[in-house]
C-alpha cells in the first residue's frame, strides 16, 4: 500500500501537471476577485474567507479527474483490481495522494494569499487550521466522483457537477469556521462539525468509492 | 403472490397497463377539485392576502420534492439489494419528476415570497436546502445518459442515490446552521392542525392526494416507457448479431 | 497434480449480452491451456470474469486466491524507469527481488530507462516481467505475444514452460503458439445461443 502511495507521489512530481497547477489556479482566483468586486480593503477583508476557501475548492476539483482516469487508460486500474490488496485501500491511498499533492500544498499556500485579500490578523490561524480540517474531506469525495466517471470519456465536467454538491457541508463549515474566527466570536461548533465530517467521509466514503470502481470495471 | 412478483418486468407491464388508466383519472379528478375549490372559493387570509393560494401547488410539489427523492433511494436500495431491474428503472423514471417538483417549489416560493418578504429570493435555509436538492436531481439525471451499459449506470445512479441522500439531510443541517431563516415552520402536520384554519386544510389535502396520484401516473408511464426502450434496444442488439 | 483451476457451467457476458455459455475446463498445476476461437467470441470477458474483474452470469470459477492477470495494456507509467515501474508491483504484490524477472524478460540494459521510451515490444516485455514478481501460480494472458518478435516470443516460451515446470500453470488467449506443450480449447461450440424473445425478460437477460 506504501509502494501505491509512494508510486502515485512520485508520478505527481515527475509528470508536473497536478501538482503544481492547482497551486497557480488558486493564485488566479484569488487574484481576479479584487478586479471583480473592486480594490477596496474593507470588503475584500469580508469576503475573503469565503473567496480563500471556493478558491481552495475550485483548485481541488481540477485535478480529481486524473485520480483514476490515468490508471484507467493505460490498463493499471484492471491490474490494481487483481493484485492482493482491497480497492478500499486503493482508493484510499488515492485519495490520500490527492490530498497530499493538493489539499497540504493549497494549505500552506493559503495564508499568503490571504495577505492579498486584507484577511483580518486573528484568523490566518483559524485559516489554516480549518483547510487542514476540511481539505481531506473534499480529496476524499472527489475520489468518489472520480470514481464514478472513470468510464467517461468526457467525464470531467459531469464530475464537478456531480462533486459540487457534495462539497456543500464542507465549505459552509470551512468557511464559517474562519469568519467567526476573524469576528474573534467562538468556533468550536463548526469546527468540531468540520471535523466531523471528514471522520466521517473517511471512513465511510472508500467503501462507496471502491464499489463504484468495481461497477466501473465490470462494464467492458 | 409476493409483492417481488411485479417486480417482474412482464407482470409489472400488465399490472401497471391496468393501474395507469385509474390513476391518471383519480390525480386528474382530484387536481381540479383541489385547485379550483383552493383558488377560488376560500377567503383570503387576513395578513397574507390572495396571495396565500400559492400555497395549493408550492406545499405539494415541496412535499413531492422530497418524497421523489425518497422513493429513488428506496428503488435504488432494492437494485442495489434484489437486482430488479423495474426498480432500477423506476427510480430513472422518477427523477426528472422529482426535478421538476422542486423546481415548481422553488418558482410558487419566489412567487410568494415577493409580495410577503419583498424579495423574490433570500438565502434561506429552506429555499437554499431546495436548491441544493435540485442540484442533486440534476447531477443524479446527467450520471444516467452519460454510461452506456444500462446495468452499470443502474449500479452507479444507486450509488450516487445512497450518497446523495446523507448529503442532501447534512447539507440540510449545514444550512440551517449557517443561515436562521425567514421561513415560516412547516405548518403541516397532523398533530398540529391548529396552525392552520380548516377552510384552507381540506382543499389543500385534496391537492397534495393530487399531486400524489400525478406522481404515481407520471411515474407508470415513464417506467413502462423505460421498459419498451429497454426491450427494444434487446431486440435490435439480437437482429445486429443474427 | 492438484487442479488450479476449474471452470463449471460458465456463463459470460458483454454489455449486458451472454456471449459464451455453459464453458466446462480444468486446469492442472503445472499445465498450461491456450484459448483459441475467433475474434469477439468473448475470450478477454472470459479472461477478465475469471480474473474476478466481473462477475459470471451463471456458472462457477474456483481459482487460487493470488493470480496474476496479464490484459491487453501493460499498466506501465511512462515517468517511471522499468526498474521503477517493475518494483512497484513487486512490492503491491508482496515479493521482492526484481533482479531475476529483469534478467529473464532481457530487460537488465534498459533497467534505468523511462518506460515512456521504450519500443511496443520493449513495453510488452515488460509487462510481461510482472507476472514474474507477482509470484501468484495462475498466470491469466491475454494475447502476451502481440508485438513481440520472434526472439521475444521464444524467450516468453521458455519463462511459461520455466512457471509451469514449478508447479504453476497458465491459461492463454493466443493466436501464436508460443512453443508450449499445451491443451487447447476451442471456445466456438460455447457461443451463447441467441434466443427468441419472449417476454420482457429476455430483454434483461
Amino acid at each position: 500500500m506504501i509502494a501505491l502511495l509512494l508510486r502515485d507521489l512520485r508520478l505527481a512530481v515527475r509528470a508536473g501537471g497536478g501538482f503544481g497547477l492547482g497551486l497557480v489556479f488558486f493564485l488566479i482566483v484569488v487574484t481576479l476577485v479584487p478586479f471583480g468586486v473592486g480594490p477596496e480593503g474593507g470588503v475584500l477583508a469580508r469576503i475573503a474567507p469565503g473567496i480563500l476557501w471556493l478558491g481552495a475548492l475550485l483548485a481541488c476539483l481540477l485535478s480529481l479527474d486524473r485520480i483514476f482516469a490515468l490508471d484507467q487508460e493505460d490498463g493499471s486500474l484492471d491490474l490494481l483490481a487483481t493484485a492482493p490488496i482491497p480497492m478500499e485501500a486503493v482508493v484510499a491511498i488515492k485519495a490520500l495522494a490527492h490530498w497530499l499533492t493538493t489539499g497540504l500544498p493549497l494549505t500552506i499556500a493559503a495564508p499568503v494569499l490571504a495577505v492579498l485579500l486584507h484577511l483580518p490578523q486573528g484568523a490566518y490561524g483559524w485559516l489554516v487550521l480549518s483547510l487542514l480540517v476540511g481539505t481531506p474531506a473534499l480529496s476524499v469525495l472527489g475520489t468518489f466522483g472520480a470514481a464514478l466517471t472513470v468510464g467517461l470519456r468526457r467525464g470531467g465536467l459531469l464530475l464537478s457537477l456531480l462533486v459540487l454538491p457534495l462539497y456543500v457541508p464542507t465549505l459552509i463549515f470551512g468557511a464559517e469556521l474562519v469568519r467567526r474566527g476573524a469576528e474573534g466570536r467562538t468556533v468550536e461548533v463548526p469546527l468540531l462539525m468540520l471535523a466531523g465530517i471528514t471522520a466521517a467521509t473517511i471512513a465511510l466514503m472508500p467503501f462507496a468509492s471502491a464499489a463504484a470502481i468495481r461497477m466501473n470495471l465490470r462494464q467492458t | 403472490m409476493s409483492l417481488w412478483d411485479y417486480a417482474n418486468p412482464v407482470k409489472f407491464m400488465r399490472l401497471s397497463g391496468r393501474l395507469l388508466p385509474v390513476a391518471s383519472i383519480l390525480a386528474g379528478i382530484s387536481l381540479a377539485v383541489g385547485l379550483v375549490w383552493g383558488f377560488f372559493f376560500t377567503p383570503d387570509a387576513e395578513n397574507f392576502g390572495s396571495t396565500v393560494k400559492v400555497i395549493y401547488v408550492h406545499v405539494p410539489a415541496a412535499m413531492m420534492a422530497i418524497n421523489i427523492w425518497v422513493m429513488m433511494l428506496v428503488a435504488s436500495l432494492i437494485w442495489l439489494v434484489r437486482r430488479h431491474h423495474v426498480s432500477a428503472l423506476a427510480a430513472k423514471a422518477a427523477a426528472p419528476i422529482g426535478a421538476v417538483m422542486t423546481l415548481i417549489a422553488l418558482i410558487t416560493g419566489a412567487i410568494w415570497g415577493q409580495p410577503m418578504w419583498g424579495t423574490w429570493w433570500a438565502w434561506d435555509p429552506r429555499l437554499t436546502s431546495f436548491l441544493i436538492l435540485f442540484l442533486f436531481y440534476l447531477g443524479y439525471m446527467a450520471l444516467w445518459p452519460a454510461i452506456e451499459n444500462t446495468e452499470t449506470a443502474a449500479d452507479l445512479t444507486s450509488v450516487l442515490c445512497l450518497v446523495g441522500s446523507v448529503f442532501a439531510v447534512l447539507s440540510r443541517y449545514a444550512v440551517n446552521f449557517w443561515n436562521q431563516g425567514l421561513h415560516q415552520g412547516a405548518t403541516l402536520s397532523l398533530d398540529r392542525q391548529q396552525h392552520i384554519a380548516n377552510v384552507y386544510w381540506v382543499p389543500l389535502l385534496v391537492c397534495i392526494a393530487g399531486f400524489v396520484l400525478l406522481f404515481v401516473a407520471l411515474v407508470l408511464l415513464r417506467t413502462r416507457t423505460e421498459i419498451r426502450l429497454r426491450r427494444l434496444r434487446a431486440l435490435e442488439q439480437r437482429e445486429r448479431l443474427a | 497434480m492438484a487442479d488450479l483451476l476449474t471452470v463449471r457451467d460458465l456463463t459470460v457476458s458483454r454489455g449486458g449480452m451472454a456471449v459464451l455459455e455453459g464453458v466446462n475446463f480444468t486446469l492442472a498445476s503445472g499445465a498450461a491451456l491456450i484459448l483459441r476461437g475467433p475474434n469477439g467470441i468473448g475470450k478477454t470477458t472470459l479472461l477478465r470474469t475469471i480474473a474476478g474483474l466481473q462477475p459470471p452470469v451463471a456458472g462457477t470459477v474456483s481459482a487460487p486466491a493470488g493470480l496474476a492477470y496479464a490484459a491487453h495494456a501493460d499498466g506501465l507509467k511512462g515517468a517511471l524507469t522499468v526498474r521503477e515501474n517493475l518494483t512497484f508491483w513487486a512490492r503491491l504484490h508482496g515479493t521482492a527481488g526484481i533482479a531475476p524477472a529483469l534478467t529473464r524478460m532481457n530487460l537488465d540494459a534498459l533497467a534505468d530507462r523511462p518506460a515512456a521510451t521504450l519500443s511496443a515490444g520493449q513495453k510488452r516485455r515488460l509487462g510481461l516481467a510482472r507476472l514474474l514478481v507477482t509470484g501468484a501460480a495462475l498466470w491469466v494472458m491475454d494475447e502476451p505475444t502481440v508485438s513481440l518478435d520472434a526472439d521475444s516470443v521464444a524467450l516468453f516460451g521458455q519463462v511459461v514452460r520455466d512457471h509451469l515446470a514449478g508447479g504453476g500453470g497458465a491459461l492463454i488467449a493466443t493466436h501464436i503458439d508460443p512453443g508450449l506443450a499445451a491443451g487447447t480449447l476451442d471456445l466456438s461450440p460455447f457461443r451463447a445461443r441467441i434466443r427468441r424473445l419472449d417476454g420482457f425478460d429476455e430483454a434483461f437477460g
